[in-house]
């Protein structure tokens, strides 16, 4: 009989280890939370940086469940998860209980929730936006307007919104904000050739394949502006712009500017689910709550629970492309605990 | 408004309900000598509440230890004896006037709960220096949580509302929050540092609404430094400009405020620049009033604004009396209690009384 693989979530680094694991032959059942797969990339457009549409990806991912056998369960929820043995019982609410040999943690994340950043106003003054909502006027198609219904003029982009921040106690770098600053500046900028468009950054971590070639030609090409300074604080004129405040740190001065919308670009955090799941399963996390590997250089994907495995966002922020990249290591990781290959218990020496 | 709302749950605190023990404020006493006393009497006679206003306390010094002549162990230690008088006469819930103490409170016990050492080297200062004991409040407050408590009885009891008579529509109010309330410490202040609820809840309860303008987390320029040294008012002038600038399209009928600093200088700044620049904010020309919460109240239950001492600050409360549709005698305005005729102030040149 096939061995049993359980996968947390339906995201693309569900998606992907539920194809790659089939392919070797093991039975794989997906648990997925909502009414359908794909995760948060169903919400995004184009991607940086090639912008390519997010749903030749989704396409690209479903295909691969089409072309293997993978059982998917949506709209569960997860009230147990009993160690019994060598093997883990699963229980979902409603539903028969299931047995795995191994567990795929793949809970992804959560993108910060703006309102804990006060001082920026979002949901409390209209033409305040996140990164997230972006996409979504981006998705509209037709003539790009503020939420006051205006054509813009002058946008400014906010970056490291709920990262960096020790304000909001999150330390890290959610790593994908930057580039998708740039992506959205140009994007706007093409709806809107008249349009002043300006990011606000503290660095622009341009680390990535093509990104430092994005953001120069943001700036040639398109005429972005970028300036490294901090938003102190946003508050509404009488005509519903925004006022936003800022310190320029390259010339060590204030600046005020008033601008149509103010773009927040938030980051990542752990998701709720992927809490849950850790609460269930006792995994250790970071002191960010994502989750933490037995070793950062030779054990990642390999949580302290035998047989638990995990990958994607549910251990840090990272892009479309190291999501693949960790779904298709974490099964590698599986395929070896599953097969009790020796490799799997190589001893570190000090 | 929905977003705010949520906010404001997020920053609660608890303010006690009865047996306060009170510290006035240097300042206050000085230049709205009727706030602090209508304070007193709102809670005694028309709330019922009871209340010490003690002689024995001291300032807090906090003016000195702002401009850097009071060391920090010196002002925690003043704040100490506070704290003996309060347990001495048996009290438990504090309430300080002044919002520049009432940040030098906070800051103190936050100290004292962090570096639990300061806290015993302070009550050995104390006690060498006055062989007094203390123990830290159980509730502090400052003047406006009380008032902001206490909002919706007083506006059942009002006499009048904020909202202007002559065309049925709400009064806009700016409310100008002091910097030292919640901005160190958000907790201790109702609703926060970003959104504070402490005086918008009284304006709302009160019938007015609430301008939230592009300034109005901007400091009054009040900043000790910028006062104390005659060479800095500028900077202190300019930014109070600034908010009054913000403030403008919006039409704000009144500023409230909640800092003795900032009620004193958005008030007498407006005189300043309407000197320097023959700039004058309000309506025709007449300056826009600065009140204390309590005069507000004190307008808003219907007591006689000369009382309330309105006669004292720069830019006059008549356009506001009128509007609220409050019957007061202008012969009245300068006389003593006694119906003595007090000289008269000046009008000055460029503001329209």
């Amino acid at each position: 009989m096939n061995k049993k693989v359980v996968v947390i979530g339906g995201g693309i680094t569900g998606m992907e280890a539920s194809v790659q694991l089939s392919a070797l032959g093991y039975s794989v059942t997906i648990l997925e939370k909502e009414s359908q797969l794909g995760g948060h990339l169903k919400d995004w457009t184009v991607l940086f940086p090639n912008l390519r549409k997010g749903t030749e990806i989704v396409s690209f991912l479903e295909h691969g469940l089409e072309l293997q056998e993978v059982n998917v369960i949506f709209n569960s929820k997860i009230n147990e998860i009993k160690k019994i043995n060598k093997h883990y019982e699963i229980i979902v609410e409603g539903r028969k209980t299931l047995v795995a040999d191994a567990i795929l943690v793949a809970t992804g994340f959560d993108l910060f929730d703006a309102h804990r950043k006060e001082e920026f106003g979002y949901g409390i003054y209209e033409n305040v936006i996140t990164s997230y909502d972006l996409e979504k006027i981006f998705a509209k198609e037709g003539e790009i307007r503020t939420p006051s219904g205006i054509k813009p003029k002058r946008i400014g982009f906010i970056h490291c919104v709920g990262s960096r921040d020790e304000k909001v106690n999150n330390h890290y770098c959610s790593n994908v904000c930057c580039v998708t600053g740039v992506k959205q500046a140009m994007e706007l900028k093409t709806l809107i050739p008249d349009a002043e468009i300006f990011n606000f950054y503290m660095d622009m971590r341009m680390f990535d394949t093509h990104f430092e070639e994005l953001y120069l030609e943001s700036q040639k090409k398109y005429g972005i502006n970028f300036i490294r300074g901090r938003l102190s604080e946003a508050n509404e004129t009488i005509d519903k712009r925004i006022v936003i405040k800022v310190e320029d740190t390259l010339t060590s001065r204030p600046l005020k500017m008033t601008v149509d919308m103010m773009v927040l670009l938030v980051g990542m955090e752990p998701s709720k689910g992927t809490k849950e799941i850790a609460n269930l399963l006792n995994l250790k996390m970071r002191e960010s709550g994502f989750l933490k590997p037995e070793d950062d250089h030779t054990m990642s994907n390999v949580s302290n629970m035998p047989g638990v495995f995990f990958a994607g966002t549910c251990s840090g922020p990272m892009s479309i492309k190291y999501t693949f990249t960790d779904a298709r290591a974490a099964v590698t990781k599986i395929n070896c605990f599953l097969k009790e290959y020796e490799l799997q218990n190589r001893i570190l020496v000090n | 408004m929905e977003e705010k709302r949520n906010i404001w749950k997020d920053y609660q605190k608890e303010i006690a309900d009865d047996h306060y023990y009170y510290v006035r404020s240097c300042i206050r006493q000085s230049f709205f000598p009727a706030s602090e006393e209508f304070f007193l009497k709102v809670l005694k006679d028309e709330l019922g509440k009871d209340i010490f206003d003690d002689p024995n306390h001291t300032t807090c010094t906090g003016i000195g230890y702002h401009a850097d002549v009071v060391p920090f162990e010196t002002i925690m230690t003043v704040v100490a004896r506070h704290f003996a008088l309060m347990k001495e006469s048996g009290y438990k819930n504090i309430i300080i006037s002044c919002v520049t103490s009432f940040g030098i409170y906070t800051e103190i016990i936050e100290t004292w709960k962090h570096f639990p050492e300061v806290l015993e080297k302070i009550r050995e200062n104390l006690y060498k220096a006055t062989k007094r004991e203390f123990d830290i409040p159980l509730n502090m407050t400052h003047s406006s949580d009380i008032i902001y408590k206490f909002r919706n009885e007083i506006a059942e009891k009002a006499n009048y509302k904020l909202i202007n008579q002559l065309t049925g529509r709400p009064l806009n109010v700016v409310e100008h929050i002091g910097c030292h309330y919640s901005k160190m410490f958000p907790k201790y202040g109702v609703g926060g540092a970003e959104f504070p609820l402490v005086l918008a809840g009284m304006i709302k309860a009160w019938g007015g609404d609430v301008i939230d303008y592009p300034e109005r987390r901007h400091c009054c320029g009040f900043g000790f430094r910028q006062y104390l040294v005659q060479a800095n008012r500028g900077y202190s002038a300019a930014n109070s400009k600034k908010k009054f600038e913000s403030m403008e399209p919006y039409k704000p009928d009144l500023v409230l405020c909640n800092c003795p600093g900032c009620t004193m200088f958005m008030d007498k700044w407006q005189y300043t620049i309407s000197e320097l620049e023959g700039k004058t904010y309000g309506e025709n020309n007449q300056g826009v009033p600065v009140l204390t919460y309590e005069e507000l109240a004190g307008l808003v239950l219907g007591y006689n604004p000369w009382d309330l001492g309105l006669q004292f600050h720069q830019i006059q409360s008549e356009p506001l009396l009128r509007k609220m549709g409050i019957d007061f005698s202008p012969e009245d305005k300068y006389k003593t209690r006694s119906g003595i005729q007090m000289p008269m102030p000046e009008c000055p040149a460029n503001i329209n009384f």
